[in-house]
């Protein structure tokens, strides 16, 4: 039988490619190098080296009178940055971006929850779908779509109105700062926006954070005598809290820096992304608008140097 | 005296599965009590009905005297110690071991005093400050012990808890079971397929098959007298003859089990039964010789140093008449 009289060693499998596999086999790390390479140079190079290049335009300043930059380093820009009125604009950014984050794990936590628990087969397919099918259409559809369902005659307030709650709108409306002349020129629209568009970016880490979670941890502590929500307090939340914050990093960050949805549903009041707009675009201060992206950064920075100091990374 | 646990006609169906099935059961106040079966008998769903992760699709369970089908698990004083343990991965050994008092609302410092009493008990003194992502698993096993112990349960659960233990840990663990058990004077009730873990642990034991208790009784009435093919087969791997052999060899025309061990060779003679040698095995305290007699396959366990014969030999085997225990018909 010629399966028994091989060889126990195969001969070489000779050409170029027989010979490389062998040797990437030999020395693994090389192997590991020639993979890592192109991502390695896309990061350092194009992306972080564009980003230091941006940051580094924020201590350049402009000329108030040529509107030329002036290409020597300084901290006046930072000292426009935190002028009232951009102080204004931060506060308000970051505010917003706070409570589209609180307002997204408040919502996604029962949807992921269900998904994670009992949601099997076709149902899984279906949540997936559910979650993913509106990133799949523009998202600049979905924003002028939102403008007509919150605009005064849209279908929103006429729901209201057929039930006879168009008061509950109005005395919402009239109220400072969240009100305006209609829920599509307020911020609550802009917040109801925020939340809808970022929400499958909050929904999928807690719902892969909660997969994690084996169901008889859950009955071991309602064993030992812990009612549902000292059960979810004790041990589904602090086990679910990293994924909770990879969401939040999302629903956060991509709040702070967009610039569309505030423009197109809101007040005339900016958010962050409008003013780098403005300032980079019309305005030509490129050393203001590098400035402003600092604060993203920044903010991002200490969430998440807050989140590790709660032990939010502890369950990892 | 009242029962701790009983089972009146419960049955718990999912869809067309009967994972248990009009079960009758008492255990008894203090003892240890073992639920045996092969995998998918029933038993560990009977084990999630006392817990309270199960409810009853029909029947009544009581705990102590108490109704309980309708009692959510946070409301029993009962306490499980999980197969794969369950133990909290955020918290450290004393938190987990804790766990129980502090959702109560006892305090801190009688907390931590009562955790390390529990460790202190399970033997892992000075444990307290680890994770459970640090220890092995006998020790993991152990702070799960501890958890439940810590909140005194009325009845204790335990959900084949030396299953994923090496032989050696295994052998131990019983042991101090055994002991803790009598020490604490707390109910067991304890899951397993190990037949040899069940007979050398438990006060009683119930035989699981297909949603049903087959029999309950002490170890011993379980191992020699069992009263159906399966038990005997599955508690003792006895050997079970069918009514034809046992017409020709012991009078009756019904099904008997006899034990390995009670099977002798002998010399050629009235009463020997010639027989076949297919197989041995040696277990180091004695030999496995599988037999082939008249067609069927019997297993003799020789002690240790008596000579066996070769694979292939023709032998005479032979038994009294009293170790052939005969059982109904019932599957």
């Amino acid at each position: 039988m010629s399966l028994t009289q091989s060889s126990a060693i195969m001969p070489a499998r000779g050409g170029l490619r027989g010979s490389l596999s062998d040797v990437l086999w030999r020395k693994p790390t090389l192997l590991l190098a020639l993979m890592l390479a192109p991502p390695v140079l896309w990061l350092g190079i194009v992306y972080l080296g564009s980003l230091f290049a941006l940051l580094l335009q924020s201590f350049f300043s402009i000329d108030e009178f040529s509107g030329l930059i002036n290409h020597q380093f300084t901290l006046k820009t930072y000292g426009e940055l935190l002028r009232p009125y951009n102080i204004d604009i931060i506060v308000r950014t970051v505010t917003m971006a706070a409570l589209v984050t609180l307002a997204s794990a408040i919502i996604a936590f029962p949807i992921a929850y269900f998904a994670a628990r009992y949601a099997r087969g076709r149902w899984k397919a279906l949540f997936y779908l559910g979650v993913m099918l509106p990133l799949w259409s523009s998202y600049l559809v979905k924003i002028y779509a939102w403008k007509l369902i919150l605009a005064k005659e849209g279908i929103f307030t006429w729901l209201f109105t057929r039930l006879h709650l168009e008061w509950l709108i109005d005395a919402w409306l009239s109220l400072p700062i969240v009100g305006g002349s209609s829920l599509s020129v307020s911020f609550t629209g802009t917040f109801i926006v925020f939340v809808y568009v970022w929400m499958p970016f909050m929904i999928l880490p807690v719902q892969a954070a909660l997969e994690r979670v084996p169901q008889n941890l859950v009955e071991a502590s309602s064993d030992l005598g812990a009612t549902p929500s000292q059960t979810f307090r004790n041990v589904l939340f602090p086990l679910a809290l990293p994924g909770i914050v990879a969401g939040s990093i999302f629903t956060f960050s991509l709040t702070l820096g967009d610039y569309i949805i505030p423009q197109i549903i809101g007040t005339s009041h900016l958010f962050i992304g409008q003013a780098v707009y403005a300032h980079q675009g019309t305005a030509g201060n490129i050393p203001l608008a590098a400035a402003f992206t600092v604060v993203p950064i920044v903010v991002m920075g200490f969430y998440l140097w807050g989140a590790k100091r709660m032990g939010a990374f502890n369950a990892l | 005296m009242t029962s701790a646990v009983s089972f009146e006609k419960i049955s718990r169906h999912f869809g067309q599965v009967k994972a248990v099935d009009a079960v009758d059961l008492d255990i008894r106040e203090g003892e240890f009590f073992a639920m045996l079966g092969p995998s998918g008998s029933g038993k560990t769903t009977c084990l999630r009905l006392i817990a309270g992760f199960e409810r009853p699709t029909a029947g009544h369970l009581s705990i102590f005297g108490e109704r309980a089908e309708d009692v959510p698990p946070y409301r029993r004083n009962v306490n499980t110690v999980f197969q794969d343990y369950a133990l909290f991965p955020h918290l450290n050994v004393a938190d987990n071991v804790a766990y129980g008092l502090m959702v109560k609302g006892v305090g801190k410092s009688e907390r931590r005093r009562a955790a390390d009493e529990a460790l202190e008990l399970v033997k892992l003194p000075g444990y307290g400050a680890r994770r459970p992502g640090q220890l092995s698993g006998g020790q993991r096993q152990r702070v799960a012990l501890a958890r439940a112990l810590v909140n005194r349960p009325k009845v204790l659960l335990l959900d084949e808890p030396l299953g994923a233990l090496d032989l050696k840990l295994r052998e131990n663990m019983q042991e101090e079971l055994k002991v803790l058990q009598k020490s604490l004077g707390i109910t067991f009730v304890f899951v397993t397929h190990d037949q040899g873990e069940a007979l050398s642990m438990a006060d009683r034991i119930a035989v699981f098959n297909q949603g049903k208790v087959m029999q309950v009784g002490t170890p011993e009435e379980i191992y020699k007298t069992p009263n159906s093919r399966f038990v005997a087969d599955f508690v003792g791997s006895s050997n079970v003859l069918p009514p034809d052999f046992v017409s020709r060899h012991a009078g009756q025309k019904r099904w008997a089990s006899l034990r390995p061990e009670a099977v002798r060779l002998v010399a050629q003679g009235p009463g020997a039964i010639a027989a076949t040698v297919i197989s041995s095995a040696y277990l180091g305290g004695s030999t496995r010789l599988g037999l082939d007699v008249e067609g069927h396959r019997i297993n003799a366990v020789l002690p240790a140093g008596e000579p066996f014969p070769a694979d292939g030999k023709p032998v005479h085997i032979g038994f009294a008449r009293d170790d052939l225990h005969l059982m109904d018909d019932d599957g």
